[in-house]
């Protein structure tokens, strides 16, 4: 395994619970990555997943439950403290201000300021255009709003607002959901070349084969609960489906919810 | 040759949906002009309607950012008629009590005091508005109400007057201008200022490696804002005061009585309009919290998720408003030189009317600052004019009901037609 010889997983969310008004939305669930580890989260629309990481993100309050980081346990009240932890966050809705441009939604929250104070719309563009030209060549729209983009382009620049400031963990929900087989190949690289900087990466996926591609390990969610967290050389196709849609752990008969 | 033309527009990189209100308040004027014989463009009247706009375009500026943040603020014209009704009183029955009548920090004490109002009573609003989440149409409908009230509670309806006479040259009467001279300055400082500003935006550009416009661009839109500054001097420097006010003014200075014409020059409420034009300008381009403004209008959870407090932003958004709002009631009061229990009533809608003919998105996200000032002059031309040409009162309101309707409408109209 990759994380053999690390002492602490990078991040661990522990015996988290989060419920809206009487439905268990997070019933008790512990996961957790470690260095230079991609983890697969996978489960049914309503699952569970996307409301269980935006507890790491800090967009949603959790009700228990303990977070550590480097095995130090933190408090993520909002998603500044997430920031603040260096975790950055890939949302599947994107979170662009789409009548501002590129630069001024990659820095939105962190922006470039002169010596007065006063924010530099030119030097933050200057960086924009660098990062754009690793990780997406052909992006040239750089005055216009984001609303006037492709959608592989929004992509591109939420990917680069999460990647920008040095993350150490990357949660990325439903990355490739709205684009074509090139972009997603590109995704796809720039994982596995995040992966070889130590970059934590929690991937949150509908598609299974994106998951037996890119992850080292997959945690199933059903109905709220933790179905159970696999190595993924260890198991097929087959018996992530059946975890996901009959929450069944490989080997086990009975459903356990 | 609509080919060069395109290209040369396309040069300046001018935002067209302006040169579009341009276009429409130089056709308002010329057609006010043929009606009433040339009456409408002279200096006389181009300086009211500076003086005029003033109060409600000061407003203006604060609800583009209001709008912006997807909200609606109905209580200025009524936090307005309060907050001039305290000055009022302040300064005519409180203050005189410690100071003596006409003492030279009347004015000053009574501005800082209505703006801590204005500020209190806006971040009220905001944080009813941001934190309990009532929606702001409702807090402020709310607001309007009350405000009004509480203004007749102050004096019980009585108008308080006269007011300090250093207050009233905020109002811009013949006293309360630059004189020739310094409006004079006044321009050659703003000329040199915005040539200096155009040439360090270019070299910053420039040491970014990023594409310049051509030079015959920027010297044709340096041209135009030169020709613009120094013609609203001219124009204002054109209007000689009345005899008599130059007899009172010279006689209160102890200085003979001078045989040739004294000009007006820039009114003083213009160049408060001014000041908070380029403040809020500078707010909304080139600070965080303007940027702020416009993300959280543009996607309010894309902001939350960005770190920004939402909930705090409202409560600053409401609060400059409040501010603004008794930089208006200052103008206001300060015109009339008296302060009436209806002072300031229903500026809501000329304020909000002024802002959304100004290009501001009721849908959030977009707004400019000078589209605000030229939409309040639009709709105080539009009132001014129809007064000259000698519209029944009643048909004014029709016809600026109308053109509100039809700006809106064209504007959305023009949004789609660009894809934005």
């Amino acid at each position: 395994m990759t994380h053999a010889n690390a002492a602490h997983p990078l991040v661990e969310m522990r015996d988290i619970h989060v419920s809206f008004g009487g439905i268990k939305a997070v019933d008790h669930v512990s996961i957790d990555v470690y260095p230079g580890e991609v983890v697969g989260l996978l489960g049914h629309n309503g699952a569970g997943k996307s409301t269980l990481i935006k507890v790491l993100s800090g967009a949603y309050k959790r009700d228990a439950g303990e977070i550590f980081i480097n095995g130090e346990k933190v408090e993520i009240h909002n998603p500044r403290d997430a920031r603040a932890h260096n975790i950055e966050t890939i949302y599947q809705t994107l979170a662009l201000a789409d009548n501002l441009d590129a630069a001024s939604n990659l820095f939105l929250g962190r922006e470039i300021t002169n010596p007065l104070g006063f924010v530099n719309d030119d030097a933050m563009e200057a960086e924009t255009r660098k990062i754009m030209g690793k990780l997406n060549p052909n992006f040239k729209k750089f005055a216009d709003p984001v609303s006037a983009l492709s959608g592989g382009q929004r992509q591109s620049v939420a990917i680069a607002r999460a990647v920008y400031f040095d993350a150490r963990i990357l949660i990325m929900d439903e990355p490739t959901a709205a684009l074509g087989p090139h972009e997603t190949q590109m995704v796809a690289d720039l994982i596995k070349q995040l992966k070889k900087a130590g970059i934590g990466i929690f991937l949150i996926s509908h598609d299974i084969h994106d998951v037996l591609d890119l992850c080292d390990r997959a945690s199933v969610m059903k109905n709220g609960k933790l179905v159970g967290t696999v190595n993924v050389d260890d198991v097929t196709d087959d018996d992530l489906l059946s975890m996901i849609i009959l929450g069944k752990k490989p080997g086990e008969e009975t459903i356990t919810s | 040759m609509t080919e060069t033309l395109k290209k040369f527009v396309a040069g300046l990189e001018l935002d067209t949906r302006m040169l579009g209100m341009i276009g429409a308040l130089v056709i308002l004027w010329l057609s006010f002009n043929m009606f009433t014989d040339g009456r409408f463009i002279t200096p006389r009247n181009i300086f009211n309607l500076s003086v005029q706009t003033a109060s409600v375009a000061v407003m203006a500026t604060g609800m583009v950012f209001v709008i912006v943040t997807r909200h609606i603020d109905l209580s200025v014209g009524s936090l307005l008629g309060l907050i001039g009704m305290l000055m009022g009183t302040l300064q005519v029955h409180i203050l005189p009590q410690f100071l003596g009548l006409e003492h030279p920090l009347i004015w000053v004490i009574t501005i800082v005091a209505g703006v801590a109002v204005g500020v209190i009573v806006g971040a009220a609003q905001g944080w009813v508005i941001g934190y309990l989440a009532v929606p702001s149409f409702i807090v402020t409908l709310g607001g309007l109400l009350m405000y009004r009230g509480a203004a007749w509670w102050v004096t019980t309806g009585q108008t308080v007057a006269p007011l300090d006479s250093n207050f009233r040259l905020l109002g811009g009467g013949a006293e309360g201008t630059l004189g020739e001279g310094l409006s004079w300055l006044v321009g050659i400082i703003a000329t040199i200022a915005a040539v200096v500003m155009m040439v360090l935006s270019r070299r910053q550009k420039n040491s970014h490696g990023f594409k310049l416009k051509p030079l015959w661009a920027e010297f044709t839109l340096g041209g135009i804002v030169i020709a613009l500054i120094l013609g609203f001097v001219t124009v204002m420097n054109s209007y000689p005061l009345p005899k008599g006010a130059v007899r009172r003014i010279y006689e209160a200075r102890g200085e003979e009585i001078p045989q040739f014409a004294v000009m007006h020059g820039i009114a003083i409420p213009v160049v408060i309009v001014f000041v908070i034009a380029i403040i809020m300008t500078i707010i909304a381009r080139r600070t965080r919290f303007g940027r702020y403004v416009f993300a959280t209008g543009g996607n309010p959870e894309a902001a939350e998720l960005s770190g920004i407090n939402t909930k705090l932003l409202t409560v600053k958004v409401f609060a400059l408003m409040g501010a603004l709002t008794a930089i208006a009631a200052v103008i206001a009061s300060a015109r009339l030189g008296s302060v009436g229990n209806d002072l300031g009533t229903l500026d809501e809608l000329r304020v909000i009317a002024a802002a959304v003919i100004g290009g501001t998105a009721l849908a959030g996200g977009i707004g400019t600052i000078y589209g605000a000032l030229l939409g309040a002059l639009i709709m105080q031309s539009l009132q001014s004019g129809m007064a000259m040409v000698g519209v029944d009162a009643p048909l004014q309101s029709i016809v600026v009901g109308f053109v509100l309707v039809l700006a809106v409408y064209l504007d959305i109209a023009y949004r789609r037609r660009a894809g934005q």
